[in-house]
């Protein structure tokens, strides 16, 4: 029998939000690229909610796009509704989420892919990783060390392909299992074909595999809603792109509505009386699913006290009748699931297209993976996405982008990109995932970003364009235009805090008609800006030397000179964590030698083999007094 | 966290010897010293001196003196800890010991953690490689005895305390992350106004237990008491009643250059360190300016001030001048000389010291032993509220526990600046979380993922 046999760089296993971003970042640096998929027609699926961006996911859409990726591009070309989050609150979780066209959204990147230089999209199911040991010493025995290096990859009909290096971007599709009630497909999302093979792979190669689960509502007939007991949810009336490289003009269309509705007691009687009946409730699934999108079941259970939970009807796309019941994920069978959906003001007719379900999967704990996103045991194999144990398109995207980044350097024998927590929510999230015990699908929340208030969506390119650039994805223009918003910036903020202006009756007058107290001595621009009813734009009045600025630097300018004292106490705070960043641990380094560190903390530290200070000090069990032993004895 | 600031801690053992040591080590370690110094000609500073050298002068708090002192300035790199490095050496005694390092933490630089010198000797390279694991063992047994005492401090309602505190601020940051992380689903229209009235509520709370790590400090370490009035009204007595017959003087440091006499003295379970007046030659021809000198000098910074008047002598514009004095302080007048004919009644004097809330008169003879025991009660009152046996838990006795305390006082102070401001939501959760975070420290509790678990345990979130 004679079999196809390739030699490409990278293979890329997956092609959702994930295996996009890492095979376009690994052609677009060079790289000979596969990328595998169970159905070219599946690329870019949004299997669940239809939207992109959202609190803190929005800002890792900017910054995916900051650094050359493609997300947001694609949502500014197929969105139909958008809206900016938490406009009323600090601009630091100021929030884009926008509406998407899901079939739209699939084929746009499909286009994307299918037109790239040194990227072929190959349909076929991956069901073995090849890889060589490599020698062994004593050191390499030990856990969290290379014991392998990958190879290439083998698909279900026999063909192997050769590569330097693979990123597993399997999402949910390992040996997946839906759920509805007792009726159990062994399907990937929407029916797709699950793939069985690869875990077992992955086993033999030494990968601990575990087990989550995670959900999603069901899809009406938008013919049998009725609107009218609805509240109608419109978007903004001035649309913002997510895509720094996007015309704001362009993104100016006409809108669709989401609509909101709720459920009631009536609703939750009939989910009290199934419950018996749910897999979860039933023992029947085992995996462990996200606290942050429960089912309605769990919501009903564990929140008793509330009388009704939000519902929110949101459209598919334009050319399907297809509505997504935002709120109302379930694992109930079919007839509870009608009759549940039926209580609900305006869906009393629905008829359901696609049920709701429960999908479990296999993934590993990112303990297992390097802040490189390459795995510790295995050289040259990165993984991102849900197989990393996240969720979302957009988790999953922005660590599929640093996986091709990475694959791509590590083939060019470059030193490979980690972010930290004071860069970027991609920092965060990266870190979170291979630092800390996560027990459900990790979902990224503003609450995780400590220095947040650096970490703003406005700002995403003034913190990452240059690292995209250097990287390689990012365009000379693209660069150009972030250099001179920073210009500007600070040129206007050097302005303002260098004018003044005297207790002169014009100006006292403008402050009294603006309700501001007015000036017993002189004041700066910028002090001016710093009272709450004032800003930039009000103080346009008295600022006569003021000359034309673009948007995008007006609402720089006003975020650092109104927020200058926080801003600051942050950077503080930066920079001493900076300082055990940047100590870093040899990779040999032999935690047995160490005498004095506690047990835990020694066990701990040989597991997750930290690369630097700063991330053994966020390995829970490690105390304050492990990292002061662990420093004195790096010193040597 | 390792940090490269300034640090400082009482380099000698906290016992009464005669000359104590307070190390400052660090980049602003000359800095700090040279704020708080003052030499006798007042014009030597000593950021201008040369390494090496030490310099006689006093410690001031502001401008009021703490101790009289020697000052060694030694520069990086030839230190023990290889960083720039002062020395205080000061008067021995806990109390003075403190005071100088309380004055040096007020200047800018912090406690060192528990074997921080050491720790900092080593990585700057001054231990040679063949001690690192005895400087390793030093950080991990000083650490976790460090642990071990300051968790047997906490036992009981301090602790359920620091723990209620930490709870309600925690909902509150976990209400309002859960709003800007789920919008649609939770609003914080109305917040304010109910954020501001707990964060008050914390801060009083926090308050009262920054307090009461003051009275937990007076049962540690004792009541600074000065007893003063002029000479001959019966101080000495009155030492010498509260001593005892058996002499029960735990130390009694005469000071060689100071013109104070310091004693300890234990009184039903309650320490007191006087610094008594009693024990100068008076030689001087103004003798009873002394007396008055001697209030001005040491009210300050007492906790308690004894002031003898010799009831059956009238008062003269010395007293009046006293009585100016210490009309901010907690203090015990003894109407002394019962036994004689009495010129100054308690009522007439009570008139001249109305202003004063914190006062308490009491007749007594020392030379008869009348009134003493009433004078014991009215310490107990005056300081534990009468209520309080000593050895009880409720008191936060430790340093660290109080800088803790006071750093989430200070961040409630600045979530209710933020609200006065009328700043937006997640601006309150940055301080909310400093609280949170250093109340923490004080029962050895990291932050982690409790915010998370909170969110998803108390708020319904998500699609």
């Amino acid at each position: 029998m004679s079999e196809i046999r390739e030699q490409v760089d990278v293979c890329v296993v997956g092609a959702g939000h994930a295996g996009c971003e890492a095979a376009l970042a690994c052609a677009r640096l060079g790289m000979e690229t596969v990328i595998f998929t169970v159905s070219v027609d599946s690329i870019a699926l949004m299997p669940c909610n239809p939207n992109i961006g959202g609190s803190s996911k929005g800002h890792l859409v900017r910054e995916i796009d900051a650094l050359g990726g493609e997300m947001g591009k694609m949502i500014d070309r197929t969105f139909i509704q958008s809206k900016m989050l938490n406009v009323s609150k600090g601009p630091a979780v100021h929030s884009l989420r926008a509406q998407a066209d899901k079939a739209e959204y699939s084929r746009a990147m499909r286009k994307v892919l299918e037109n790239q230089d040194h990227l072929t999209i190959k349909q076929s199911e991956v069901v073995d990783l090849l890889a060589e040991d490599l020698p062994t010493d004593k050191l390499s025995a030990v856990e969290g060390h290379y014991v392998k290096k990958i190879t290439g990859v083998k698909t279900y009909t026999g063909a192997v392909y050769e590569a330097k290096a693979v990123i597993l971007c399997t999402g949910t599709y390992l040996k997946a299992r839906c759920l509805c009630g007792e009726a159990i497909t062994y399907t990937g999302p929407n029916g797709l074909q699950a793939a069985n093979f690869l875990t077992d792979s992955l086993k033999s190669l030494g990968v601990e595999m575990r087990r989550f689960k995670t959900g999603t509502p069901a899809r009406m007939d938008k013919r049998t809603i009725d609107f009218d007991k609805m509240e109608e949810q419109l978007g903004d009336e001035k649309v913002v792109p997510f895509s720094f490289s996007t015309n704001p003009e362009d993104v100016q269309i006409d809108q669709v509505s989401c609509w909101l509705t709720y459920t009631n007691e009536k609703t939750h009687e009939i989910i009290r009386a199934n419950l018996d009946r749910s897999p979860i409730y039933a023992g029947v699934i085992e995996g462990t699913g996200p606290r942050y999108c429960p089912s309605i079941e769990d919501k009903v259970v564990k929140f008793a006290d509330k009388e009704r939970h939000q519902v929110f009807i949101e459209p598919e796309g334009l050319h399907t009748n297809e509505m997504y019941v935002g709120g109302m994920s379930s694992s109930l069978p079919e007839d509870v699931q009608l009759a549940m959906y039926r209580t609900v003001p305006g869906l009393e007719h629905c008829k359901i297209v696609k049920n709701a379900y429960a999908i479990e999967y296999d993934c590993i704990n990112p303990d297992q993976l390097y802040p490189t996103l390459e795995l510790k045991r295995i050289s040259g194999l990165f993984s991102a996405g849900q197989f990393n144990g996240s969720s979302g398109y957009e988790e999953a995207a922005a660590q599929g982008l640093i996986a091709g980044i990475n694959a791509a350097l590590f083939i060019q024998g470059k030193e490979q990109l980690v972010l930290d927590r004071s860069q970027a929510y991609i920092g965060v999230l990266i870190d979170d995932l291979v630092t800390k015990e996560n027990f459900e699908p990790y979902r990224m929340m503003t609450s995780r970003a400590e220095y947040r208030l650096l970490l703003r969506q406005d700002n995403a390119d003034l913190r990452l364009r240059k690292i995209g650039f250097e990287a390689g994805l990012v365009s000379k223009l693209e660069m150009d235009d972030m250099l001179a918003k920073k210009y500007l910036t600070q040129k206007e903020i050097e302005r303002l805090k260098n004018t003044s202006i005297g207790a002169a009756k014009e100006y006292q007058d403008f402050l009294v008609s603006h309700g501001s107290a007015p000036l017993k001595t002189s004041a700066t621009l910028a002090e001016l800006m710093c009272r709450p009813e004032l800003s930039y734009e009000a103080l346009a009045e008295i600022d006569k030397e003021r000359e034309w600025l673009p948007d995008n630097v007006i609402e720089q300018v006003n975020i650092e000179i109104k927020y200058e004292g926080y801003i600051n106490r942050q950077l503080k705070q930066v920079e001493q964590y900076k300082k055990m960043e940047k100590k870093r641990i040899p990779s040999d380094i032999d935690y047995d030698a160490i005498g004095s560190l506690r047990l835990e903390a020694r066990q701990k530290l040989k597991k997750m083999n930290p690369v630097s200070v700063g991330q053994a000090s966020r390995i829970s069990g490690v105390s304050p007094a492990d990292i002061s032993v662990l420093l004195v004895y790096l010193r040597d | 966290m390792v940090k490269t600031d300034t640090i400082a801690a009482i380099a000698t053992a906290m016992s009464d010897s005669g000359i104590g040591i307070i190390r400052i080590s660090g980049e602003d370690a000359v800095a700090v010293a040279d704020k708080i110094y003052r030499s006798k000609s007042g014009k030597k500073r000593l950021v201008d001196v040369k390494s090496h050298t030490i310099h006689y002068g006093f410690i001031y708090d502001g401008e009021l003196l703490v101790d009289e002192v020697m000052v060694a300035v030694m520069k990086a790199p030839n230190t023990y800890t290889k960083e720039d490095t002062v020395e205080i050496n000061c008067h021995g005694g806990v109390l003075v010991m403190t005071k100088v390092l309380e004055t040096v933490l007020k200047n800018g630089c912090r406690l060192a953690e528990p074997g921080e010198f050491t720790k900092r000797a080593f990585l700057n390279g001054r231990i040679d490689l063949s001690k690192a694991e005895a400087v390793m063992d030093l950080i991990h047994s000083k650490n976790e005895f460090a642990l071990k005492a300051s968790v047997s401090q906490l036992k009981g309602c301090v602790s359920d305390k620091v723990k209620s505190l930490r709870d309600v601020i925690l909902y509150e940051i976990a209400f309002i992350e859960s709003a800007l992380d789920d919008p649609e689903h939770i609003s914080l229209d109305g917040y304010r106004e109910k954020l501001e009235q707990k964060t008050l509520s914390v801060r009083d709370d926090l308050k009262r237990l920054i307090d009461s790590a003051d009275n937990g400090k007076l049962l540690k370490d004792g009541i600074n008491t000065v007893i003063v009035g002029k000479p001959n009204v019966g101080k000495s007595s009155l030492l010498n009643i509260l001593v005892g017959e058996e002499k029960a003087i735990v130390t009694s440091v005469a000071g060689t250059t100071r013109d104070v006499i310091e004693e300890t003295i234990k009184l039903n379970g309650i320490g007191l360190n006087v610094i008594d007046t009693a024990g100068i030659r008076d030689t001087d021809d103004e003798v009873e300016r002394i007396g008055v000198e001697k209030a001005r000098k040491y009210a300050n910074n007492a906790d308690l001030i004894i002031y003898v008047v010799d009831a059956s002598r009238k008062l003269d514009e010395n007293d009046e001048e006293i009585i100016r004095l210490i009309a901010d302080k907690k203090v015990i007048v003894l109407l002394n000389k019962t036994d004689l004919e009495q010129i100054v009644g308690e009522e007439e004097f009570m008139t001249l010291v109305s202003e004063n809330k914190d006062l308490r008169i009491i007749k007594t003879s020392t030379k008869e032993h009348v009134g003493i025991d009433k004078f014991e009660c009215a310490i107990k009152e005056m300081f534990f509220g009468g209520e309080i046996v000593v050895n009880d838990e409720i008191y936060i006795t430790n340093g660290r526990h109080k800088e803790a305390l006071i750093e989430a006082y200070e961040s409630m102070k600045l979530v209710l600046k933020s609200l006065a401001d009328d700043m937006p939501e997640d601006f309150y959760s940055v301080d909310l979380m400093s609280a949170y975070a250093s109340l923490g420290r004080i029962i050895g509790e990291e932050v982690e993922d409790d915010l998370v678990n909170e969110i998803f345990s108390k708020f319904c979130m998500g699609k």
